[in-house]
């Protein structure tokens, strides 16, 4: 019994330095080397600044934006500081899932104005299992471009080939669904020079 | 139902099986201590490990001795996490300063480690330190599945032997599973997720400027931290009350006004309220670390315990499409190839073949049931479909639930979605993988183990039904190898449903208020709770609030119990039978192989489960789904 309580502490300790230590600095060796942007979290930086991750959603409610998924965790951000991701885990027969629905659909609707009937999709009236779902359906972005437009004073056209431009297909042509980023959308939205808002004003600087 | 999703499908059960001979080979060849091509460079550090943890290599263990190394070892990893836990905020690696964790949840989670069922009732980013996500976590997911595959070496090879008293030696099975196996799959299997996206990096977490900073109201609080409250005047709001004294309605509804309280003598009712002060929010943390490589180890042996508290349905832990097929895939390589490598180590593929074929169709027909359930429209949320709540727009439903019942019916326990917010159906078909008692694959060693204590109950009831003495690959069994048969079966049955009706009674304040959902639901979630736990799980209907004393206790215990009472009864087993003579086949002997065994082999785990687990799957999921039909909510 004492042989094999020594030995469990030994083997213990030696497996803890090959598969904790050795494994581990060896494996962020390779990702550092070969695949650095994603090894540290594929940063987005603009001006200098980190604004965000690649894979994470931010919150975005202004009218000049694309607006992610519904989250449950108010997107990983919070007065004092990080959040954890968290979906709402709400059940099939919940009320309060029932309301976040109804109000989801209705603000979707109203905050576009699309006609009362239209069917919203499903991504934008459900919380995302994470609260940082990067992505939305394409249906999604596009019943958004009129908005966007007419408050960045773009053409929808214009608008609307940058949604096209940040369309995913399933990836390799199958796996997984059609989305679109809609981080890296906004941020290629802001760097789309903008037109002059009115004549007498002095034409903003782009990005 | 789209084309593309049934490409991926034929290709995610088609890898799995294309891939089983090879890596079973490898397996069978690695525990039989043959050369491979990795022994060049491996077998020097093998004989080093031996030397340094004082292991003869050849020592033989009886049957309980191999049991108690197990044990011990496990007990070992469990003192040391729960130390780690405890003093992470002392400890280096802890960029974020994050404080100790509770007692409570330091013996959970230490027993959920090395128990191998990785449940987690914490929240990963925001919780736990490197040091402990490294050597508290991934080390023990790594040594834990090690731990499960031994035991199943040790059970395939006690079956192989005849007239021996002994079953092999714990040290050197696990340390050949991790040396040659389970650590350079875990290397090669973490590449492509790097590649696509998953961070492996030693720096704090970042911090991005928010592209659109808002702001939010937070209790004010002075210059000590304590909470800043004015004293006003109690307000309740009440039915308005007509000319008649009967509540004005409209639309059915009463109207409501807020009415100042006063107490008998008149004097208005004082309370205290929090004082609201705009906060503004400006910054979003970015939680990186050594993710990819933690990832792979917990796809590939069963464990299932994420680095973020969503687990692979994080964009950083599963950013794509491909990140999510090749994680899945991961859940059923090894679990797989168990199968076969049993068969070639006990010397038997057809039956093998037999046992893998049970296992991959009931397997397939959970996924169907709940991917067809999932896809109906649910009357409460006014034909919203499909259901994304909990889903994420990259993986979609049908990668959603092929995951949670892949998840459930190979012992792994990590999600890609939410399985609280799935349909009730469909939640009941991960919760039923779970409850059979997940052996369709199942978990790292115990799959194959629970799988074989059923085998055995088959063979004696076949037995008793043609009125032969039941054999098993050449073995007699007698009451002893049943009387364990048995109790590895009804142990962790008995856990799930125990502590579940303990939940309920106790005072609504320890059980009941952990609750997230209402109804129905609520009892599904603590259900799903216990029977995760008894079966070494990890998955979970995350809406219950499992971070509190009774569940951490519970849970903990259950675990314990649902780990080592398996592998106990499937050791004293084959301890037994190894002593045995190897009798030849004969005419009446009942073939462990097609139609006849499989189908009765079938029945028998449904019929199990079924008298078992019946009455509760109707109070939960299955009287949900009636009032799911009638829009009820609760």
């Amino acid at each position: 019994m004492i042989k094999l309580i020594v030995q469990s502490i030994r083997q213990t300790i030696l497996w803890s330095l090959i598969a904790g230590v050795a494994y581990t600095l060896v494996m962020t060796g390779i990702s550092q080397v070969l695949f650095r942007d994603q090894a540290n979290g594929s940063l987005i930086v603009r001006d200098g600044k980190i604004i965000g991750s690649k894979w994470l959603a931010q919150q975005f409610t202004g009218t000049n934006y694309f607006w992610p998924r519904p989250s449950a965790c108010t997107y990983g951000t919070g007065p004092s500081g990080i959040v954890a991701s968290s979906g709402s885990n709400l059940g099939p027969t919940s009320g309060a899932l029932q309301t976040n629905v109804m109000n989801n659909a209705s603000a979707f609707i109203s905050g576009n104005n699309l006609p009362t009937n239209t069917v919203v999709p499903a991504d934008m009236v459900y919380a995302s299992a994470s609260g940082l779902d990067p992505h939305i359906s394409p249906e999604a972005a596009r019943l958004q471009i009129a908005r966007v437009a007419a408050a960045r004073g773009l053409s929808e056209d214009k608008v609307r080939e940058l949604v096209e431009k940040f369309t995913e297909s399933a990836q390799w042509g199958f796996l997984g669904q059609p989305r679109v980023n809609v981080l890296m959308l906004n941020v290629a939205l802001d760097q789309l020079a903008t037109p002059k808002p009115a004549e007498t004003a002095p034409a903003p600087k782009a990005g | 139902m789209k084309w593309n999703e049934i490409v991926q499908i034929v290709l995610f059960f088609g890898l799995g099986i294309a891939l089983t001979p090879p890596v079973g080979r490898f397996m069978a060849r690695v525990f039989k201590g043959e050369k491979t091509f990795l022994h060049p460079v491996l077998h020097p550090i093998e004989k080093i490990i031996y030397r340094l943890s004082g292991v003869d290599p050849d020592e033989e263990m009886t049957w309980l001795s191999y049991f108690w190394a197990v044990l011990l070892f496990a007990t070992v990893g469990f003192a040391a996490d729960m130390a780690i836990f405890m003093t992470q905020q002392w400890l280096p690696l802890n960029p974020q300063k994050l404080p100790n964790c509770s007692w409570h949840l330091a013996f959970m989670q230490a027993w959920s480690f090395t128990c191998n069922a990785d449940w987690q009732s914490y929240t990963g980013e925001t919780v736990m330190s490197y040091f402990s996500q490294i050597f508290a976590i991934m080390v023990h997911q790594f040594l834990s599945g090690a731990s499960g595959l031994a035991v199943l070496v040790a059970v395939a090879r006690a079956l192989k032997r005849a007239s021996i008293k002994t079953v092999g030696n714990f040290w050197t099975d696990l340390t050949r599973g991790l040396l040659y196996f389970v650590i350079p799959l875990s290397a090669l299997w973490a590449i492509p997720l790097m590649w696509q996206g998953v961070p492996q990096t030693w720096k704090p977490y970042q911090t991005a400027s928010l592209m659109e900073p808002y702001t939010t109201q937070v209790q004010k609080t002075d210059d000590k931290g304590n909470n800043v409250t004015t004293n006003i005047q109690l307000v309740v709001s009440s039915p308005k009350l007509g000319a008649d004294g009967k509540p004005e309605m409209t639309n059915g509804v009463a109207v409501m006004v807020d009415v100042p309280q006063v107490d008998a003598k008149g004097v208005p009712i004082m309370t205290n309220m929090p004082v609201m002060v705009d906060a503004k929010v400006e910054t979003q943390s970015i939680p990186v670390g050594p993710v990819a490589s933690f990832e792979s180890i917990k796809q590939l042996f069963t464990n299932g315990g994420g680095w973020y508290n969503v687990n692979s349905a994080h964009p950083f832990e599963n950013p794509t499409p491909f990140t999510n097929f090749w994680e899945m895939l991961a859940i059923i390589v090894v679990p797989m190839a168990q199968v076969y490598m049993f068969g070639l180590l006990v010397g038997n593929k057809k039956h093998a073949w037999c046992l893998f074929n049970v296992m991959l169709a009931l397997y397939a027909l959970s996924f169907v049931v709940a991917w067809y359930c999932e896809t109906r429209p649910n009357p409460v949320m006014a034909g919203a479909v499909p259901n994304m709540e909990g889903k994420e727009q990259r993986i979609g439903v049908m990668n959603s639930v092929l995951w949670a019942t892949s998840c459930t019916a190979i012992d792994n326990g990590s999600v890609n979605s939410m399985h609280d917010s799935y349909q009730p159906l469909a939640g009941m078909m991960p919760l039923w993988n779970i409850l059979i008692g997940e052996m369709l694959f199942g978990g790292i060693g115990c799959g194959m183990y629970c799988m074989l204590f059923h085998v055995l109950i088959t063979v004696f009831i076949a037995g008793l039904m043609i009125g032969r003495t039941p054999e098993y690959l050449g073995k007699k069994l007698d009451a002893w190898c049943a009387t364990w048969a048995v109790c590895g079966v009804l142990i962790p049955n008995a856990v799930a449903l125990l502590p579940t009706a303990i939940a309920l009674m106790l005072p609504a304040t320890i059980g009941l208020s952990s609750l997230g959902n209402q109804g129905p639901h609520g009892f599904t979630e603590i259900l799903y709770c216990f029977g995760e736990a008894a079966n070494n799980n990890g998955s979970a209907f995350a809406g219950l609030n499992a971070n509190t004393p009774f569940y951490n206790i519970a849970a903990g215990i259950v675990i314990w119990i649902g780990r080592f009472a398996p592998i106990i009864s499937a050791l004293a087993i084959v301890g037994r039978l190894a002593s045995k003579k190897t009798v030849e086949p004969s005419a009446g002997t009942l073939p462990t192989h097609g139609w006849t065994f499989g189908l009765t082999l079938t029945g028998v785990i449904i019929i199990v489960a079924a008298l078992t687990f019946f009455p509760a799957l109707c109070l939960g999921p299955i009287v949900e789904h009636g009032l799911m039909t009638a829009a009820r909510t609760f």
